[in-house]
């Protein structure tokens, strides 16, 4: 009983780099790493994973022509893009806000409902769960052949932290919510490691076919499968391939519905063919150009802009600014590397959210000086018309000549010793203002 | 005494000729690291000239090890050649010594090549790694000590608190934090904010239980993974001195991405929350504040008999 327990602890625990990203906005903050389910389906083609025969469009006209050369009389018409839940999503106008369908994802049994989906679908706004209210433009559309299923199944592949391991997760309870198939019936849930080199066990693919409960061609078919995709994880550095649903035809075979997947950034330099992937339409425009300037940046809801060196010290920035009363406008670490031009950009990015009424600049100085920092700030704040109140923490290497060239400025700054100062000082200062 | 690393320990500076390799190499000898030599394929038999030593530069580990005697070797090679570095460290090690310690400083490395790394090494007893994408480690000694990685050293001293965290500046903090009560460090840990490392939170725990000079340790985590739950779980039955913790990303939204790849709430877990109230339930003594760990390591030490005040 123990040992159960603690397997499904260990499950809650990984599946969060996964399924859980039902309830999330979005799963990943830096560029480039997410792609549509046209594009997943395209390299599971390559590498031998059986799907429908779909094909992309971005307009009406194509969504008829697709549906015409795909010959199958029902066909799915789905809205692409990056999030998730868009079956259960809404689709609105942009310009009017006015709900125009129900369900980002539909199944159409004529020519006719093909144009009338297409048509409400492509160019309007697809709120889900995972977009958060301002939803999501939809420029993309998948046709793709209908499907006769006899069982909707789940499967995973992703990278195990705990274990430092691949691992691969199957139920069968496909098409649902994966997270409540984890609470309710843990059991339900096969799991798989492969090994260092990326290759599973030997067996563990048929027996986890047969923890399915899948027989003869459709044991043989999700084998080869199982065995394909874990070999494009590897091969192709993803990060996560998800299918929901996988589908048992009626005929017996397995076929991907569905498909997620999501590659290591840090791979990229070994696959170049992921750059035609990109959809910048999916990113955040101000996170693309702080990432181009050696900057980490992610935008928050409050109104104090932080100014950080280190990913560990600009959230506990945050969380201090917090502590103290006041609300962090962003997440931002100008890394082991800033120099003026970076330090720049990074109050630019912070200026530009109309929210921020004051920034709070912790540096513990080790191979980036604090004197150099100071000086970065003054011309920065020069450059880009500084108005609201700031406060400058330094410590560690140069900190005292750092102060100095602040308070030796004409700059308008308070210089405080330690993060906490810091934090107060920036609430009061803001609370000031406002008052 | 201190862990892993000593005035002793000879180290191996791979990618030695490159400008960071260079940098920190002389800012590791300016501090008393004992650095033997370096490797840098294709620029064996060149010398690199430090302040007050010439350092021999070799092809590839096997020989840096076995003409060095070296016990340590700190990887500062691109990101894209790192793993490569990580394996022929450990091969060299693990052949010649049967033991070896690696830190790998490098940020980016992909993760499958980190899966396929920790899992040779985990066959290798002798060889540990820490890191990637970490500050390294440091031993203060009385004058100067052994620095193995980019920390700043001039901020820590000799004393008796173990550090072990997942950030860099934000150790640095955490050793401001118990200098401004007067205490110094055995040994500090940056173990790496990458979902794949090697040393973890309990590897380190289990040398500080052992290590009679660490009397209390500051443990510094992050958002992302269950890394700071298993160690909290780990203490509450295997650790007898008194632990100061602190976890960043109280504020952090879900689903994005905090700088370090591994820093990111996934589905509601991973939160600072949770890491915060397993800590409390293993009996670690909780810093809200990372500007308060001084003060609450203080009020540990007096509580627990190891300060008058």
């Amino acid at each position: 009983m123990v040992v159960q327990a603690a397997a499904f602890e260990h499950f809650a625990s990984v599946s969060c780099t996964f399924a859980m990203r039902i309830v999330e906005r979005r799963p990943w903050s830096r560029a480039g790493v997410n792609i549509h389910e046209y594009q997943g389906k395209a390299l599971f083609r390559e590498e031998g994973v059986a799907v429908q025969d779909g094909l992309h469009c971005t307009t009406v006209e194509q969504a008829l022509e697709a549906y015409d050369s795909l010959g199958s009389k029902v066909v799915a018409v789905k809205s692409q893009i990056h999030a998730g839940g868009r079956g259960k999503g809404n689709l609105y106008c942009p310009d009017t806000g006015d709900l125009l369908m129900e369900g980002g994802v539909k199944i159409a049994f004529s020519r006719e409902e093909v144009g009338v989906y297409a048509k409400n679908i492509l160019g309007h706004v697809l709120v889900t769960k995972q977009t958060g209210p301002e939803g999501k433009l939809v420029n993309n559309l998948y046709i793709e052949s209908g499907c006769e299923i006899a069982h909707e199944y789940y499967l995973a592949i992703l990278v195990d932290r705990e274990e430092d391991a691949i691992l691969v997760m199957a139920s069968t309870e496909g098409g649902v919510d994966i997270e409540e198939v984890a609470e309710n019936t843990p059991e339900a849930i096969h799991k798989a490691w492969a090994d260092f080199s990326g290759q599973l066990p030997l067996g563990a693919s048929q027996q986890m076919a047969e923890s399915l409960g899948l027989t003869g061609s459709s044991q043989e078919s999700f084998t080869q499968m199982l065995e394909s995709l874990v070999a494009m994880f590897v091969s192709r550095d993803c990060s996560m391939i998800e299918i929901n649903p996988l589908v048992r035809s009626e005929g017996g075979s397995m076929i991907a519905l569905d498909s997620k997947v999501s590659f290591d950034e840090n791979a990229s330099f070994r696959h170049p063919w992921r750059a035609a992937m990109r959809d910048m339409s999916e990113e955040e425009e101000v996170e693309i150009r702080a990432n181009e300037s050696g900057l980490s940046y992610v935008k928050l809801d409050g109104n104090i802009g932080c100014l950080v060196n280190g990913a560990g010290l600009a959230m506990a920035s945050m969380d201090v600014i917090k502590l103290y009363g006041g609300e962090p406008a962003n997440f931002l670490d100008i890394g082991g590397g800033a120099n003026k031009e970076s330090i720049t950009t990074a109050f630019g990015i912070i200026l530009e959210d109309p929210n921020v009424e004051g920034i709070l600049v912790n540096i513990f100085g080790g191979i980036i000086r604090c004197d150099m920092v100071a000086r970065s700030i003054i011309d920065a704040s020069r450059e880009v018309g500084l108005s609201v109140p700031l406060v400058v923490r330094f410590s560690g290497t140069n900190h005292a000549e750092g102060r100095t060239v602040l308070e030796e400025s004409s700059l308008e700054v308070a210089t405080v010793g330690t993060l906490a100062e810091g934090a107060e000082a920036i609430v009061a200062a803001i609370e000031e203002v406002g008052a | 005494m201190s862990i892993w690393i000593d005035e002793s320990s000879k180290v191996l500076v791979q990618g030695i000729t490159g400008s960071q390799g260079t940098f920190h190499a002389t800012r590791m000898l300016e501090y008393g690291t004992d650095v033997v030599g370096g490797v840098t394929p294709g620029k064996g038999g060149q010398v690199v000239e430090l302040p007050g030593r010439d350092v021999p530069v070799y092809d590839g580990m096997s020989q840096a090890v076995f003409e060095t005697d070296a016990d340590v070797s700190v990887i500062y090679v691109p990101a894209r050649f790192a793993a490569a570095a990580i394996i022929e460290a450990a091969d060299a090690f693990n052949e010649i010594k049967g033991e070896g310690l690696i830190v790998c400083i490098t940020e980016g490395i992909p993760t499958l090549d980190m899966v396929r790394c920790v899992g040779q090494i985990s066959e290798m007893p002798g060889i540990r790694l820490i890191g990637p994408n970490c500050p390294g480690i440091i031993t203060p000694g009385e004058d100067g000590g052994c620095k193995v990685g980019i920390m700043p050293g001039y901020i820590h001293a000799k004393g008796r608190i173990g550090i072990i965290s997942k950030s860099g500046t934000l150790t640095y903090e955490a050793v401001a934090q118990t200098m401004s009560v007067g205490e110094g460090q055995t040994t500090c840990i940056g173990i790496g904010g990458d979902p794949v490392s090697g040393t973890g939170f309990i590897d380190c725990l289990a040398a500080f239980e052992d290590d009679p000079e660490t009397e209390a340790v500051v443990m510094i985590g992050e958002i992302g993974g269950t890394a700071e739950e298993d160690a909290a779980a780990w203490v509450a039955d295997n650790f007898s001195k008194p632990i100061v913790g602190f976890v960043a990303g109280a504020t952090a939204p879900p689903g994005k991405r905090m700088g370090h790849a591994g820093a990111i709430i996934s589905g509601g877990k991973g939160t600072a929350e949770e890491k915060f109230a397993a800590f409390e339930s293993a009996g670690i003594h909780i810093a809200r504040d990372p500007s308060k760990i001084g003060e609450v390591l203080l009020r540990v030490l007096i509580e627990a008999g190891l300060r008058e005040s």
